[in-house]
C-alpha cells in the first residue's frame, strides 16, 4: 500500500512494546490503519492525543523516529471475480506472482447479518463420509470445526470434504499453516482441477503471528462478496483457529488486559463468535459455510479455546484412530452436528434419525462391553454380539475412507442391525422396523 | 439545556467523554461520528469524565467527536403491539431495519404507530387509580392487553376523563388523570420504563405454588417448576440446552413467552423465527409466535447491548405480568451476559474476581432472578413471571463463578450431564443432582394433591429412590462385574432403567412424545411404578436385560402412540403378557 501524497508524517514514537507502539497524533479514527516504517499497523487505543498502534509484523527494529503515516481507513480488501484461483497473504496482497486485484475496496470485519434476514439453513452438504453424512450431517450455512490433536489427519479430511462438497467457491484461510501443509492444499486442489474456484489467504509459520488476526476477516470478506453479490455457495476453511486465538492472547497481553481462563483475553468468546457467525444462509440463495480446525492439546476440550468454540459453532467433529480396525474414524460419541435435525429424515430418508441413534446406542453398548472385557469380566452373549457389530460398524460406516450415498449408509445400517440384533433390541419405532428390516432375517 | 460532551479517549467500545454539565450513572448518550449517532451508556464517572460503553462498533470514532446526553437511563417503550415482534437487545424492531446487514446507528421504533386498536375502557371518570391500575383493554393476539396507569407515577390519581369504546392508535390521548393538587396528566396507550429497575406495581409477592406445566416429563414429574418460579439449566456444549429450552418455550402452559437470545448462535434464533409462526400453541391452538416476543442479541451483535438484552426482556415480562398474565421468560445464555459484564469490567481496569469476572457478579445475578415471581396485583388479580436461564459453564465445570452464583439465586436446578448426552439419553438432565426446591413447599404440595391426588409426591420420591439405587448398583457392577453381584442387583438396575427410558427420556423431535400432559405423565408413572413394585423370578442375570428391554420397548412404543389410542392399548396389553411370563404371583 503506497503512501499517498499530502499525508502528515509523524516521526516521534513515545513508547514501543513487542506488538504495539504509541505516538502523539490528532484527528485519528479508531481502528484506522497506519504504516510504521512501511509496516502495516492498526489503531487499537486513543487517549487524548496519544494513539496506540498494533503493528502486525511485530515491532522488531522499529526506531523511535520511525515514519508513521495514517491511511484514513480500516483494513480493506479489493473484491472481484478475479479473486478466484489466487493466493494472498494476510494483507490481501498476492503471493502467487500474479497481478494486483482491480475491484471495489471493502472494509474487512464488516457488520453482522440482521438475524431476521437470515434464512434457516436447509441444504444438505453431502461428503460421502458416513461418520459425517449419517451421524453428523452438514448443512450449508453451518459453522463447524474439527477438534483434533495436531497429529491427526484433519487437513486431509478437510480438503476431501471441501472438494466433495460441491461449493461454488472454496476460500482457505490459513493461520500459522506450515509451509508443507500450505503446499499440500495447493497440490490437492490443483490435482482435483479445482484451483479456479479456490481463493487462499495464507499466513504461514514463517510470517509474524499477529498478522494472523487479519486472515479470517479477509477470507470472510471475500466470502461475503461471492455469497451476497454473486449468490454463490461459499465454503470457508479456517485452519488453525487455535493459532488465531493464541495471537489474540499475545495482543491482549501487550495491551495490559487482565487475562481470564487459560491466559486468554476475556473477550475470546465474542472475538471467535464474530468470525464464526459470518456463516449464514442468505435468502437470495447465497451461503457461507465455515469448516474450521481447532487443534487440541492432548484431546483436552475444557481448554478455553475449544470450550468457547464449542459454544459458538454448530457442533464439532472429532477424529480418532480406531485400533480395532486400524483406521481413522469420525468419533460418533463426541462429534455432533447441531443442524442435522433440519435435514435428516426431511431431505434424507424417513428412517435416518432412528437408524442413526440406534447404531450409536449399540456402539455405546459395545464400548461398555469392551470396558468389561478389559477389566477381566465375563461377557454376556449380548456383549459379544455388540462387539462384533462395533467392528463392522466402524469398518463399513465410520471409517473416513468410506465414500457412499446416504441411502446406502442407511441400508448398510439396517443390515448390520439385522445381522447382529433382534428387532426389539434396537429400540426403533415399530412402523420403521416393519418397513426397513431386511426380509431375509 | 441538556448536557453535551466531547470524546477524549477510545479503548474498543469503552469511550471516555468529557461532559460540560451534570450526568448520571447509567444515563444514555449518543456519540456522533461521521453523521451517525451511536448509543452508549454511562458506566463510570470521574470528575468531568464520563466512561461510557458504546452499544455499537466504535470504528472510525475520533477524539473531539460530539456527545449528547439524554438525561434518562436505558428505557423500553411499553404498549400494545409488542407480541410477535423481534427486537434487538435495545428494543429496536429488527424487522423494520432495511438491508441484509445491520447498520450501525440504525435505531427503529419498537411499536406500530399507525395500527388502530379496539379500545374498551375499564375505568370510569372518578375512579381512584395508582401506578399499574387497569384503565382499559385492547385485544392483542387473543390476549386482553391492559392499558395501565404509567408505572413511573407515585401516589394516588383520579381519572378525570377516558375516551369511549372505539379505535385508537398508540399515540392518541385516551385518558386524563388528575393528581391531588389538581394537575392534569394526559395519557396515551404507551409508557416508558428504565429496564434496570424492577416494575413493582403489585400488592404482594407470595411464595409461588402453582405448577407450570412444560410437557417435559423429567421437569414436570421429577423436578417441577412453578408459575413465578426460577430455574436454571447449566450444561456443557452439546448436552442439549437449546433443544430443551426450545421445547419448554414451545410447550409451556404460559400466556406469554419472552425469549432473550443473549449472545448465542444466530441460527438458533432463526429456528424460532422460522418455526414459531407455523407451530401451534398446544393450549390455545393459535400460532406460537402470537404469544412470543423475541429479544435477539446474538453472539456477533454488540457486546454491550447483550447485557441490556436480558433486562429489556425482563421488563417486557414484568409489563405483561402487571396485566394479570402468566409470563414465561427464557434467557439463553446468562453466561454470555456475565461475559459482557466481564469484558467491560476489564476495560474499566476494575480489580477482578474469580476467572476475571467482576466482584459483584453474584449480586447482579441474584438481583436479576429476584425480578421473577408470582404476584397479587393491586386489584387482587394474579400474574407471574417464571424465569428459566441457561448457563454455559466454561469447560463444563459447575464450580465456575456464573454457575455458582446462579445456584444461590435460582430455585430449580436442571444439571445437564455430558455422559447422559453422550449415551443419547435426552433430555440429558441428571435426575439425581438436579433439584426443585418447590417440592418442599407445603403450598405446592397442597396444590398438586388437589390437582392429581395425594399419592403423587410419595410416588415421585419413590421413583427417585429407585433411580438413585440403580445408579449405585451400576457403579458396583462396573467394579465387580455382572456375575460379581447378586441377581437382585441386576433387577434393581433394570427397574431404574425402566424409569430412565420411559419417564426421563423423551424424544423432543417426535410429534407425540415431545409433549406429555400432566395426566398422561401420571398414568405412565403409575404404570412404571407398578412394574417396579413387582417381584420377578430369574435363574441367571443374563436373562434379565433381554426381558427388561422388551418391557422398555413396549412402554416406549406407548410413549410414541396417541394417549389411550388403539395402538396405545395394544402395546399395553402386550406388556401385560410379557409381565405374566416372569411375575411372581
Amino acid at each position: 500500500m503506497a503512501t499517498k501524497a499530502f499525508q502528515k508524517i509523524y516521526t516521534k514514537i513515545t513508547q514501543i512494546t513487542k506488538a504495539t507502539c504509541s505516538l502523539k497524533a490528532t484527528g485519528i479514527g479508531n481502528e484506522e490503519l497506519a504504516e510504521v516504517n512501511g509496516r502495516l499497523a492498526q489503531v487499537v487505543k486513543i487517549i487524548g492525543d496519544e494513539v496506540t498502534l498494533q503493528i502486525f509484523g511485530g515491532t522488531e527494529g522499529i526506531p523511535t523516529n520511525a515514519e508513521v503515516t495514517f491511511l484514513g481507513k480500516s483494513p480493506t480488501l479489493k473484491v472481484g471475480e478475479q479473486l478466484a484461483g489466487r493466493f494472498f497473504n494476510a494483507y490481501g496482497d498476492p503471493i502467487d506472482g500474479g497481478p494486483q486485484i482491480e475491484g471495489e475496496e471493502r472494509e474487512i470485519g464488516g457488520p453482522s447479518v440482521n438475524p431476521v434476514r437470515r434464512k434457516q439453513p436447509s441444504e444438505l452438504i453431502a461428503t460421502g463420509i458416513a461418520g459425517i453424512d449419517l451421524n453428523n450431517t452438514l448443512v450449508s450455512g453451518q459453522k463447524i470445526p474439527f477438534f483434533a490433536d495436531p497429529d491427526q489427519p484433519f487437513n486431509q479430511v478437510m480438503a476431501m470434504v471441501a472438494l466433495r462438497a460441491k461449493a461454488d467457491k472454496i476460500i482457505l484461510g490459513g493461520m500459522g499453516l506450515t509451509n508443507d501443509d500450505y503446499l499440500f492444499y495447493r497440490q490437492v486442489f490443483d490435482n482435483a482441477g479445482a484451483l479456479d474456484r479456490i481463493i487462499s489467504f495464507v499466513n504461514t509459520t514463517e510470517n509474524p503471528p499477529v498478522e494472523r488476526l487479519l486472515v479470517p476477516d479477509m477470507a470472510l470478506t471475500a466470502a461475503e462478496y461471492f455469497a451476497v453479490d454473486k449468490n454463490e455457495s461459499v465454503l470457508v476453511l479456517l485452519t488453525d483457529m487455535t493459532l488465531y486465538a493464541d495471537a489474540l492472547s499475545i495482543v491482549s497481553n501487550r495491551m495490559d488486559q487482565i487475562p481470564s481462563k487459560d491466559s486468554m483475553p476475556g473477550s475470546l468468546y465474542s472475538d471467535l463468535a464474530k468470525i464464526y457467525e459470518k456463516a449464514v444462509q442468505f435468502p437470495s440463495g447465497g451461503s457461507i459455510t465455515i469448516i474450521a480446525v481447532t487443534t487440541l492439546s492432548g484431546g483436552d476440550i475444557t481448554h478455553s479455546i475449544p470450550d468457547n468454540t464449542g459454544y459458538i459453532t454448530e457442533g464439532q467433529l472429532f477424529l480418532r484412530r480406531d485400533t480395532d480396525i486400524s483406521k481413522v474414524i469420525v468419533d460418533p460419541f463426541r462429534s455432533l452436528s447441531r443442524l442435522k435435525q433440519l435435514v435428516i429424515g426431511i431431505k434424507t430418508r424417513e428412517d435416518h434419525p432412528q437408524v442413526m441413534n440406534a447404531l450409536i446406542r449399540l456402539f455405546a453398548d459395545a464400548a461398555n462391553a469392551k470396558t468389561k472385557m478389559e477389566n477381566g469380566f465375563d461377557l454376556s452373549e449380548y456383549d459379544q454380539r455388540t462387539l462384533t457389530f462395533a467392528k463392522e460398524y466402524s469398518r463399513n460406516l465410520l471409517a473416513i475412507d468410506v465414500n457412499i450415498s446416504i441411502d446406502e449408509m442407511l441400508d448398510r445400517g439396517w443390515s448390520l442391525l439385522a445381522k447382529n440384533f433382534k428387532k426389539e433390541e434396537v429400540g426403533i419405532r415399530q412402523a420403521l422396523v416393519d418397513k426397513y428390516w431386511p426380509k431375509s432375517n | 439545556m441538556s448536557t453535551k460532551g466531547k470524546v477524549k479517549g477510545i479503548i474498543a467500545n469503552l469511550v471516555i467523554v468529557e461532559a460540560d454539565g451534570p450526568v448520571s450513572q447509567n444515563e444514555i448518550c449518543y456519540l456522533e461520528t461521521m453523521g451517525t449517532k451511536l448509543m452508549a451508556e454511562i458506566i463510570k464517572v470521574i470528575g468531568a469524565n464520563a466512561y461510557v460503553q458504546v452499544f455499537e462498533s466504535t470504528r472510525g470514532l475520533k477524539i473531539g467527536d460530539v456527545v449528547e446526553f439524554t438525561g434518562h437511563m436505558l428505557e423500553v417503550v411499553l404498549g400494545p403491539g409488542i407480541l410477535s415482534r423481534n427486537y434487538d437487545g435495545l428494543q429496536n424492531d429488527l424487522d423494520k431495519m432495511e438491508g441484509v446487514f445491520l447498520k450501525r446507528g440504525d435505531y427503529t421504533y419498537p411499536l406500530d404507530v399507525d395500527k388502530l386498536w379496539d379500545f374498551t375502557p375499564l375505568a370510569i371518570p372518578g375512579d381512584e387509580v395508582v401506578a399499574g391500575s387497569w384503565l382499559a383493554q385492547v385485544p392483542e393476539n387473543g390476549q386482553p392487553h391492559k392499558i395501565m396507569v404509567p408505572f413511573v407515577l407515585n401516589g394516588k390519581y383520579t381519572v378525570k376523563s377516558i375516551v369511549g369504546k372505539g379505535q385508537y392508535n398508540i399515540n392518541e390521548q385516551i385518558a386524563v388523570l388528575i393528581d391531588h393538587d389538581g394537575n392534569e396528566l394526559p395519557l396515551t396507550m404507551i409508557q416508558k420504563w428504565p429496564v434496570k429497575k424492577a416494575i413493582k406495581a403489585y400488592r404482594e409477592k407470595p411464595r409461588p405454588f402453582r405448577l407450570l406445566e412444560t410437557g417435559v416429563r423429567i421437569i414436570d414429574t421429577i423436578n417441577p417448576i412453578v408459575e413465578g418460579g426460577t430455574g436454571f439449566i447449566p450444561g456443557p456444549f452439546g448436552t442439549g440446552k437449546t433443544v430443551l429450552q426450545h421445547a419448554i418455550s414451545k410447550q409451556a402452559e404460559a400466556d406469554i413467552v419472552v425469549i432473550a437470545a443473549c449472545g448465542e448462535r444466530a441460527n438458533e434464533v432463526v429456528e424460532i423465527f422460522t418455526e414459531f409462526p407455523e407451530l401451534e400453541d398446544p393450549h390455545t391452538g393459535r400460532k406460537l409466535m402470537e404469544r412470543t416476543v423475541i429479544i435477539a442479541n446474538t453472539s456477533n451483535m454488540p457486546v454491550a447491548s447483550r447485557e441490556a438484552s436480558v433486562y429489556t426482556a425482563m421488563t417486557i415480562s414484568e409489563y405483561y405480568r402487571s396485566m394479570g398474565l402468566k409470563v414465561l421468560m427464557m434467557a439463553d445464555s446468562t453466561s454470555r451476559w456475565a461475559q459482557a459484564l466481564r469484558e467491560m469490567s476489564n476495560r474499566l481496569e476494575e480489580l477482578p474476581g474469580q476467572d476475571a469476572f467482576p466482584m459483584d457478579l453474584s449480586a447482579i445475578i441474584a438481583n436479576f432472578y429476584s425480578r421473577a415471581g408470582y404476584v397479587f396485583l393491586n386489584n387482587g388479580k394474579t400474574g407471574s413471571v417464571t424465569f428459566i436461564g441457561t448457563v454455559s459453564p466454561a469447560g463444563g465445570n459447575l464450580k465456575e463463578p456464573v454457575t455458582e452464583s446462579t445456584k444461590k439465586a435460582a430455585r430449580c436446578f436442571y444439571a445437564l450431564q455430558q455422559s447422559r448426552a453422550d449415551s443419547k439419553r435426552y433430555p440429558a438432565i441428571n435426575p439425581i443432582d438436579s433439584y426443585s426446591k418447590y417440592l418442599e413447599y407445603p403450598e405446592f404440595e397442597e396444590y398438586i394433591e388437589k390437582r392429581i391426588g395425594s399419592k403423587w409426591i410419595p410416588m415421585v420420591n419413590e421413583a427417585k429412590t429407585i433411580l438413585q439405587r440403580g445408579m449405585e448398583v451400576s457403579e458396583q457392577i462396573d467394579i465387580l462385574g455382572d456375575d460379581g453381584v447378586p441377581i437382585d442387583y441386576h433387577l434393581k438396575l433394570w427397574k431404574s432403567e425402566i424409569i430412565d427410558f420411559v419417564i426421563l427420556q423423551q424424544d423432543a423431535f417426535d410429534k407425540i412424545d415431545m409433549l406429555t400432559p400432566l395426566e398422561r405423565q401420571q398414568y405412565m408413572l403409575e404404570k412404571v411404578m407398578e412394574i417396579c413394585n413387582l417381584d420377578f423370578t430369574f435363574d441367571t442375570f443374563t436373562e434379565i436385560s433381554g426381558y427388561f428391554k422388551r418391557i422398555i420397548n413396549n412402554l416406549r412404543q406407548m410413549n410414541y402412540s396417541d394417549f389411550e389410542s388403539e395402538k396405545f392399548v395394544g402395546y399395553e396389553n402386550e406388556l401385560k403378557n410379557i409381565i405374566k411370563e416372569r411375575e411372581v404371583a
